[in-house]
């Protein structure tokens, strides 16, 4: 595989932006950058059977949780499960989901989950004390990307810290296998002024400009893309086209772009593959957003397969 | 019990120098002497063990902070082709370390940053922000730091304009700033003396008044524009007190250096006295003033336009007026006029170039000051000297009175041109 400073080299004018170029990003004195440890993982693994139908996770809520938003810049954020956004939770069509909150903050909490479920399940009601937990149960209908958050008064502040994440429910008959990437949009607005100070993919700006994500040239991928900033989002991909599922509800693709403007907790499946190798930008066209962080690498290499044979030769 | 006090007094022995303290008296001052000492050494002391105690103990009251608190500010902004160059100081209580860095235009995008010496600044430390960022003339820019505790500091260039570099063609277009500003206006000031000379001595009042009128519109004005400067001072260096200090050691030190040189010439050259030292004041001034305007150049915040150029020219040619005013009627040789204008017109040049290759806020405020203090002193001497001279009476004169209101008016009507 190529390294990101020789595809720097090779690319001339479209460096990646940690190498120093000037056009998009940071360098950070002491060259410091995220952590690979930290980086959020977006590889979703193929979906699995339920034993007996039933799905249980586990959320453990903290706050004031250390999250480096941006490398070097760390704010107390609140966490389910301790990663910001909180881990992607996953069933199909009819499985029971259960999902046991446990509060180790000082303030109450809750999950709210979108879909369809009785209203004593939707989070709005089911307070959970601090010290205490709740068990939220209901039949994960119907399929397609359902964002969770807290609920709790001030909600906006709930949400703003971090309690947020995404549910993803498969149709019963599955979707065509593929790479599957979790992609969640959201932003930060560090002093308060109501401006956000740092836009992110998975909760840490520039994280996959540091760490590009590496896809196989004409490998199949689908990325399930949420929105949880209160500002219009609109992912974009360069050197593409993606077929788009609004709301992953349909197995039918509404649209082929590579512009789709999710407004404020909107989401979408993205279904697309490289034909040519080398690093492109996956960003929000919304310009501030990718100019504070809403911006990453896709690394396309050649086949495993390909690259052996050119070895052989 | 009273009575044996008064019969000897404690101090009565050291007061007796015709006889000799016996050995027992002598062992009794020795005591108050160390008595005393200790008495000065003593909550010296005290303070010590109580800060010691502080230092090791803390203060025992649980006020820590809920949140870091963090304090940059900007000291001055450069900017050079393809690089924006912040001069910052740490003026919050604690260590600061700078980990983030964005650019605004219409929004802000985060960039690729360096920090000289260290991007952890120590209390009262500075350290010099590099941006590679491609900048363009005349647009409006933010230059935003984050730190690693997210706490925002944020400072705005108006109009993005390349700050001098001490390049000789610079220099030398500074120092022209600097004559037209400050050189020749003094000296079509002092070219007035023939026509002030011809004038009947009632004239004479006049324009001396017209002098204060204008030194007291300049002063207030610099007095003004050193308080406004002030809030750009960093805040432990306290942009008010500096002034306090400025206008008071300069009055102060004025009326020492006049009253030596009084002392050696006699009264007899009070006149030509009091124009040198008039010249003297409106020489820091100008050096304040230059400081300013080199200042806001290079700050990108006023364009060194031919209007303003010209609308200080007029201003400051009324300096010139005030210079000679004092000599109008007494003989000197010519050559003192020439030494006069340089004193005071020259720091002009001195302060464009120096304000300009490194503002300071800090200095332009103690200069603005001194130059208001001087300015005070040189007004209360003007006054004394007319006094002496005519009598008080004269000052409530209504021909007095219209000279000095003329001054004010003119500085005034003048003004207009320079406030941007
Ligand atoms: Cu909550």
């Amino acid at each position: 595989m190529i390294s990101v400073e020789q595809a720097a080299r090779a690319n001339g004018h479209h460096h990646p932006p940690t190498l120093g170029s000037g056009l998009y990003q940071y360098e950070h004195p002491g060259r410091r950058r995220f952590d690979p440890q930290q980086v959020f993982n977006p590889e979703l693994p193929p979906p699995t059977p339920a034993p007996n139908g039933i799905r249980e996770f586990t959320l453990v809520l903290e706050e004031d949780q250390m999250h480096e938003v941006a490398p070097g810049v760390k704010m107390p954020a609140w966490t389910f499960n301790g990663s910001l956004p909180g881990p992607v939770l996953r069933a199909t069509e009819g499985d029971t989901i259960r999902v046991t909150l446990v509060n180790k903050g000082r303030l109450p909490h809750s999950i709210h989950f979108h879909g369809i479920h009785p209203a004593k399940m939707d989070g709005v009601f089911e307070i959970v004390a601090p010290g205490a937990q709740f068990t939220y149960e209901f039949t994960a209908a119907p399929f397609g990307i359902m964002p969770y958050h807290c609920h709790t008064m001030p909600t906006s502040q709930h949400i703003h810290n971090g309690l947020y994440g995404m549910l993803i429910i498969d149709p019963k008959q599955g979707r065509k296998p593929m790479r599957e990437l979790a992609m969640v949009m959201s932003a930060f607005d560090l002093d308060r002024d109501g401006e956000a100070d740092f836009y992110a993919w998975n909760g840490r700006a520039f994280q996959y400009a540091d760490h590009p994500v590496t896809l196989t040239r004409g490998e199949l991928v689908r990325m399930y893309v949420l929105n949880m900033f209160e500002e219009r989002m609109v992912p974009h991909l360069h050197g593409n086209m993606y077929q788009l599922y609004p709301s992953g509800t349909s197995l039918q693709p509404a649209e082929y772009t590579d512009v789709k403007t999710l407004n404020i907790a909107e989401r979408a499946v993205l279904e697309f593959q490289y034909d040519f190798p080398g690093f492109y930008m996956f960003q929000c066209h919304v310009s501030e957003h990718m100019e504070q962080g809403l911006m990453g690498w896709f690394n396309v290499v050649e086949p495993k397969a390909l690259v052996a044979q050119k070895e052989r030769r | 019990m009273a009575g044996t006090v008064a019969e000897k007094p404690v101090g009565t022995s050291t007061l007796r120098d015709d006889a000799q303290p016996a050995p027992a008296e002598s062992g009794a001052l020795a005591h108050s002497r160390i008595a005393i000492i200790a008495s000065a050494l003593l909550p010296v002391m005290l303070l010590a063990g109580i800060l010691y105690f502080l230092v090791r103990r803390g203060t025992g009251l649980n006020l820590a902070p809920p949140a870091p608190i963090e304090r940059v500010e900007f000291e001055r902004v450069e900017l050079y082709p393809g690089e924006i160059r912040a001069h910052v100081i740490n003026t919050g209580p604690e260590p600061v370390t700078i980990a983030q860095v964005q650019v605004g235009w219409l929004n802000r995008a985060s960039w690729e940053f360096t920090v000289t010496p260290n991007a952890t600044i120590p209390r009262l430390g500075r350290a010099i922000v590099r941006i590679p960022y491609p900048w363009v003339a005349g647009e409006p820019y933010e230059v935003v730091l984050l730190t690693a505790n997210t706490l925002v500091f944020t400072h705005e260039i108006a109009i993005a304009a390349e700050t001098p570099v001490a390049g000789g063609s610079t220099l030398a277009s500074l120092a022209l700033l600097g004559v037209y500003v400050g050189v020749i206006p003094v000296f079509l000031g002092i070219g007035w003396l023939p026509f002030l000379r011809a004038l009947p001595q009632r004239w004479y009042y006049f324009f001396l008044n017209l002098t204060v009128g204008l030194l007291v519109f300049l002063g207030v004005d610099a007095l003004h524009e050193a308080l406004e400067s002030a809030a750009r001072v960093p805040g432990p260096y306290q942009g008010v007190a500096l002034i306090l200090i400025g206008l008071s050691l300069s009055i102060l030190l004025l009326y020492a250096i006049s009253g030596r040189v009084k002392d050696r010439e006699g009264s007899g050259g009070s006149g030509l006295l009091l124009a040198y030292t008039i010249a003297l004041s409106i020489g820091v001034h100008n050096l304040g003033e230059g400081l300013a305007i080199g200042g806001a150049y290079a700050l990108g915040e006023i364009a060194t336009g031919t209007l303003l150029v010209l609308g200080f020219t007029l201003h400051n040619l009324t300096e010139g007026v005030a210079v000679v005013a004092p000599v109008v009627r007494a003989r000197f040789r010519w050559g003192h006029l020439l030494w006069l204008g340089l004193i005071a017109g020259l720091p002009t040049i001195a302060g464009t170039m120096a304000g300009a290759l490194a503002y300071s806020a800090l200095w332009s405020v103690l200069f603005l000051a001194v130059g208001a203090g001087a300015i005070i002193q040189v007004v209360i001497e003007i006054t004394r000297h007319q006094i002496r001279e005519s009598g008080a009476a004269s000052l409530a004169n209504a021909f007095n009175v219209a000279g000095f209101a003329a001054g004010l008016a003119v500085m005034y009507v003048t003004g207009l041109f320079v406030t941007v």
